[in-house]
């Protein structure tokens, strides 16, 4: 593991993304399942591609690849701002994303 | 407007009952991803940063009211409340779930409408002017010739999988508002010196990452051989057009590398041959089809006049409305660009007002424009007080139309998977710098186009002011292009130098046109000063 991802200090996890198959929803791989939330992500270190393959086998999920995140106290951090933005929902519809009550939830984004 | 025949409604049934089995095999698991992705997209469906989005396509910009509401009701029934109105015309919604994308399409089938060619290297969508047959500078109506182009491209076996997507535009009138020159294939409706109706045609003319004016190919084809000419431009291309390399395989690069002579010179050839297969329909089918175009029923003798006694009001016929071709009428143009606003976002009562005043006030149509705004094109004058004073209170009369708030933008990296930047976020930031309405009327026609990643979808290069959003690393950075225009003076805007952040962007626009402001000479619009004093000086102002 590198000592950063991006710009930031914490731990640099890899986790595993994609969208559901039928609702095209983005999730994360929690280790035993599917989140909505990346909270959830858990880090799959160099196991993510097996795990993308049988689970897109098994048509849980759709389109997975594995990304760098950053490991904080709330949880992962995507390294990139795409993948926080798939995380979080588009900035400019707060309404719309997945933490619609939370005012400063933009603020991870950018 | 057209009405499918029975083979033109068989035809989209068949397709989207075909496609939901298509839906069903996905999801059992019959068919991988990579087999289902080229389906799909074939079906408008793409997947995008947080869902499905559905593309459906809008034939030259032109919507009933029933067509309309039923736009409003897939918003309000399978997406989260509203749509975005694109660049191309179309409708696009971006929360939609893989199963429920057969419905939707079935019940956009019911009112003529589908998602076919929004995707894919095929001819897409036709566009035009969103004042076709209302406007009082055109020489004729171009809808219907998209149309029939509509019908000659639709399925077309032989330019289902052309090297590029392939995008025509149909315009009618000397002004250009359907940007013809940056399009593969562009036709101007005119008459030549003996007064027979043609088309001046423009091939190879493009944004993205190679922008191009298209030359002109053709000066003039008689309108019973547009169809065997386009034909003959699309063989050429399909034949050496290239396949190998995706970023030099749209016919602008063609035309370019092999120069416009040498292309036309094959054209030509192509046509002669093309011409014997007696492809172009007769007279009396394009004349079947205009009988759907045709003027719906004017009222003669009405006063032209409008009383323009309350001072909101009159900055808003000022600014968001045209001539019209017919006396006591008028075209009226909807913006979709409030202040702090999502440039070309609606939401689904929105949608249903306007269908509402269509059906009320303009002869139960309604237009997208390329722009993202909406027209309602044939408004009795003596309606508009009471028009204006429904969309004013359905936050529908924003009084900004090509004024420096009325922004084009993609997506961008909020919802799109190929953008490096956000777009709307800046679009917002800018509107709300200039919110102020003196200062807006003050600084004239200013186009201001925004792009988040290279392929140009908010037409940057066409931007009075552009601005192209790209990764640097992993932040989103933001160049300054000035210069451009989509209309009939076309013209590539250039990048003015380093790029900048957000806040920064916004900052070196500001500065861009408070330059302006200082050389303009009266009546000068912003492009106008650009092109008489060049670049330097606002490079100097910018990073001075």
């Amino acid at each position: 593991m590198g000592g950063g991802c991006g710009s930031f200090r914490g731990a640099c996890v890899k986790i595993l993304t994609g969208n559901d198959l039928k609702t095209g929803d983005v999730i994360w791989w929690t280790g035993n399942g599917w989140s909505r939330h990346v909270a959830e992500a858990v880090d799959v270190g160099e196991h993510g591609e097996a795990i993308a393959a049988a689970e897109e086998g098994a048509r849980r999920v759709n389109v997975p690849y594995v990304i760098s995140a950053e490991q904080g106290p709330d949880g992962p951090r995507p390294a990139h701002i795409k993948d926080r933005i798939r995380a979080l929902g588009p900035t400019v519809r707060p309404d719309l994303s997945i933490r619609p009550a939370d005012p400063n939830a933009g603020n991870w984004v950018i | 407007m057209y009405r499918y025949d029975e083979y033109d409604q068989q035809i989209v049934d068949t397709r989207v009952e075909e496609f939901r089995d298509q839906v069903n095999r996905r999801l059992a698991g019959e068919m991988t991803e990579d087999q289902f992705k080229p389906l799909r997209l074939m079906n408008g469906l793409y997947l995008q940063l947080h869902a499905y989005m559905l593309r459906v396509a809008v034939p030259y910009g032109v919507l009933s009211s029933r067509q309309m509401r039923m736009l409003a009701h897939v918003a309000r029934k399978y997406d989260k409340g509203y749509g975005h109105f694109t660049t191309r015309q179309n409708i696009q919604y971006n929360w939609i779930k893989l199963a429920d994308a057969p419905d939707i399409l079935a019940e956009l089938a019911t009112v003529q409408m589908h998602a076919i060619q929004t995707s894919g290297n095929c001819i897409r969508n036709i566009s035009s002017d969103q004042y076709a047959g209302a406007a009082a500078d055109e020489v004729g109506d171009p809808r219907p010739y998209a149309e029939l182009l509509r019908q000659w491209s639709t399925f077309h076996p032989e330019f289902t999988y052309l090297p590029r997507k392939f995008k025509i535009a149909v315009i009618g009138s000397e002004d250009d508002r359907a940007a013809i020159q940056l399009h593969d294939i562009g036709l101007q409706l005119r008459r030549n010196e003996e007064g027979t109706l043609g088309f001046r045609v423009y091939v190879g003319g493009g944004m993205g990452r190679t922008p191009m004016i298209a030359p002109v190919i053709r000066d003039f084809v008689p309108v019973e051989d547009y169809v065997s000419y386009l034909e003959a431009c699309l063989r050429v291309y399909n034949r050496y057009g290239r396949r190998d390399n995706i970023y030099k395989a749209r016919i602008k690069i063609l035309v370019h590398e092999i120069g416009a002579d040498e292309y036309r010179r094959q054209v030509e050839e192509e046509f002669l041959h093309v011409k014997q297969l007696g492809i172009d329909p007769p007279a009396a089918e394009l004349e079947r089809i205009a009988g759907f175009f045709a003027d719906p029923a004017f009222e003669d003798g009405l006063a032209d006049d409008v009383a323009l006694d309350d001072p909101e009001f009159a900055a808003w016929v000022d600014q968001n409305t045209h001539a019209h071709k017919k006396p006591g009428y008028i075209i009226v143009n909807i913006s979709l660009k409030p202040v702090d606003g999502i440039p070309g976002d609606a939401s689904a009562e929105q949608i249903d007002i306007v269908a509402d005043l269509a059906e009320r006030y303009s002869f139960d149509e309604v237009r997208v424009t390329h722009a993202q705004n909406l027209v309602l094109p044939h408004v009795k004058k003596a309606d508009l007080k009471t028009l204006w004073q429904q969309l004013k209170a359905a936050g529908l009369a924003s009084a900004n139309l090509d004024l420096v708030t009325d922004i084009i933008a993609c997506p961008g990296l909020d919802y799109c998977s190929l953008a490096n930047a956000r777009s709307i976020p800046l679009a917002q930031d800018i509107t709300r710098r200039f919110a102020d309405p003196a200062r807006q009327k003050d600084l004239g026609e200013l186009k201001i186009k925004i792009s988040g990643c290279i392929n140009a979808c908010g037409h940057h290069h066409a931007g009075h002011i552009g601005i192209l959003g790209v990764d640097r690393k992993g932040e989103e950075n933001y160049q300054l292009l000035l210069g451009g225009s989509g209309a009939e003076d076309a013209s590539l805007a250039k990048i003015i130098g380093p790029g900048f952040t957000e806040t920064g962007v916004v900052d070196a626009l500001e500065k861009a046109i408070e330059t302006y402001r200082t050389l303009r000479t009266p009546g000068e619009r912003f492009l106008d000063t650009y092109r008489r004093v060049g670049i330097q000086p606002f490079k100097e102002a910018v990073y001075g």
